[in-house]
């Protein structure tokens, strides 16, 4: 338990400025990626998946140089991955640690379950309402038909 | 509620429905009036629906208004691959208001948004059809003397009736009973009982008609489809049994009525049609002073 507990601060600290989203349930940390561009980003990123952790048994983590998150990327990390812890590191030092929280409103990133929904057939940006936090439940602001969690497709 | 859009029912308070049912009562006693003669109203029809475009464009035209519009998607700019947005946008050059059918759910709600006049949903696809729930509203007053402590049926397709779910949400606002008829496959969604619930409401379930005709004040019939059950078998087991015929009537209450949104396939036996029970034609005429109301209220007349 020992060795892997200072491995991990190892790794966390090895960043001197950037961020890093701990905490990911391990199978969502590939999804974490494509949501935030990440596998097209320039900067160094280091990510691990299925680690052993106290709280979960299992848990992903994903490490960006340089990279500070701004609030709607964050909405994405709550609704992929409403676990998740942030960390936001400068000069080695953690500045700032807090869980990632799920919005009100979700803005264009999900796509409407709904294939009669006008957001589906328009170029128009999706936009849902959080009916339900702990079960993550979206209402679409235009068709008004509930979109759940294992129903989601990032966009 | 100048210059607001109505595109869902519950964009508007109880109160503001209350003021429009109260402004069609007016429009019901002196309908031709030409208030309404300097203004254009467009009905864009994106899929057909000749009840409601007719409704509205009586409703405009006894108030000395002009209608500009198409009937469907096929004689539009549509059918040459144009953007909801930029039809809605162009049209909103050439109107002062405009009235919108389309077959997309959320099209209305879109529209509302990048059109710069107000925009009045004559139905999107299955989602939303509110000024069929506000002639409904208007009936249901006009015919009981009130809203509230109410005794009302829905009878048919409860799963899918969009007029349904919007009736059932409005009048949650008032302190009704509600009693749902239907087939097992076609039961009210528990989306649509929450509203009910919220209020502290009491709902009753039932698959035979007749049980709820003895007590009822309002019977809401609606039609059953065939392309609604999985099982055609089922279908065939059910759909005698959602039909009202005269006879059933015997013992109804005395200030009972009988509602249907129409078009009626053979869910009313005609032999319903001439009883005083009978409501649904009275209830469409009802249709275009509901409409005279939301118009002259949304352009800022009455």
């Amino acid at each position: 338990m020992e060795s892997k507990k200072t491995r991990k601060e190892l790794i966390v600290s090895a960043l001197e400025n950037g961020t890093v989203i701990d905490h990911i349930p391990s199978k969502n940390v590939f999804q974490v990626i494509k949501i935030l561009g990440l596998d097209s980003f320039d900067n160094q990123i280091l990510f691990g998946t299925n680690l052993d952790s106290r709280r979960y048994g299992k848990k992903g983590i994903i490490k960006v140089k340089n990279k500070f998150f701004e609030k709607e990327e964050i909405n994405k990390i709550a609704i992929a991955a409403p676990s998740a812890t942030l960390i936001v590191i400068r000069d080695f030092e953690i500045i700032e640690k807090k869980a990632v929280e799920v919005p009100e409103v979700v803005d264009k990133f999900i796509k409407c379950i709904n294939p009669n929904c006008v957001t589906n057939h328009e170029n128009i940006p999706t936009r849902f309402a959080v009916i339900d936090k702990d079960a993550i439940k979206l209402q679409c602001h235009y068709c008004e038909k509930t979109t759940s969690k294992e129903n989601f497709i990032f966009i | 509620m100048k210059n607001r859009s109505l595109v869902s029912i519950n964009d508007y308070s109880k109160e503001e429905y209350l003021k429009i049912l109260d402004i069609a009562e007016e429009f019901e006693k002196n309908p031709k009036q030409k208030i309404l003669e300097n203004y254009v109203v467009a009905t864009l029809f994106f899929e057909p629906s000749t009840r409601t475009r007719l409704s509205f464009e009586s409703a405009v035209n006894q108030l000395g208004g002009k209608v500009i519009g198409f009937t469907d998607a096929a004689s539009s700019s549509v059918k040459k691959g144009e953007s909801l947005k930029d039809t809605i946008k162009t049209v909103a050059n050439y109107s002062d208001l405009i009235v919108m059918r389309h077959p997309l759910e959320g099209s209305a709600r879109f529209a509302s948004e990048v059109s710069a006049v107000p925009i009045i949903n004559a139905g999107d696809g299955a989602n939303q059809h509110p000024t069929q729930c506000l002639l409904d509203l208007y009936s249901i007053r006009k015919t009981q003397g009130k809203l509230d402590n109410l005794h009302i049926a829905f009878v048919g397709d409860l799963k899918y009736g969009r007029t349904v779910h919007s009736n059932v949400i409005a009048l949650a606002n008032f302190n009704c009973t509600f009693h749902f008829v239907s087939p097992f496959e076609l039961k009210l969604p528990s989306a649509v009982k929450r509203h009910i619930k919220e209020k502290n409401l009491e709902y009753h379930q039932y698959t035979d008609l007749n049980e709820v005709i003895p007590f009822v004040d309002i019977l809401y019939m609606t039609r059953i489809q065939r392309e609604r059950f999985s099982d055609p078998v089922e279908y065939e087991r059910v759909k005698n049994a959602y039909i009202l015929n005269g006879n059933m009537l015997g013992n109804c209450k005395p200030n009972m009525k009988v509602l249907h949104p129409l078009p009626r396939v053979n869910e009313i036996n005609e032999n319903v049609d001439d009883m005083k029970e009978a409501y649904y034609f009275q209830q469409a005429r009802n249709g275009v002073y509901v409409r005279q109301a939301l118009m002259a209220s949304i352009l800022g007349i009455k």
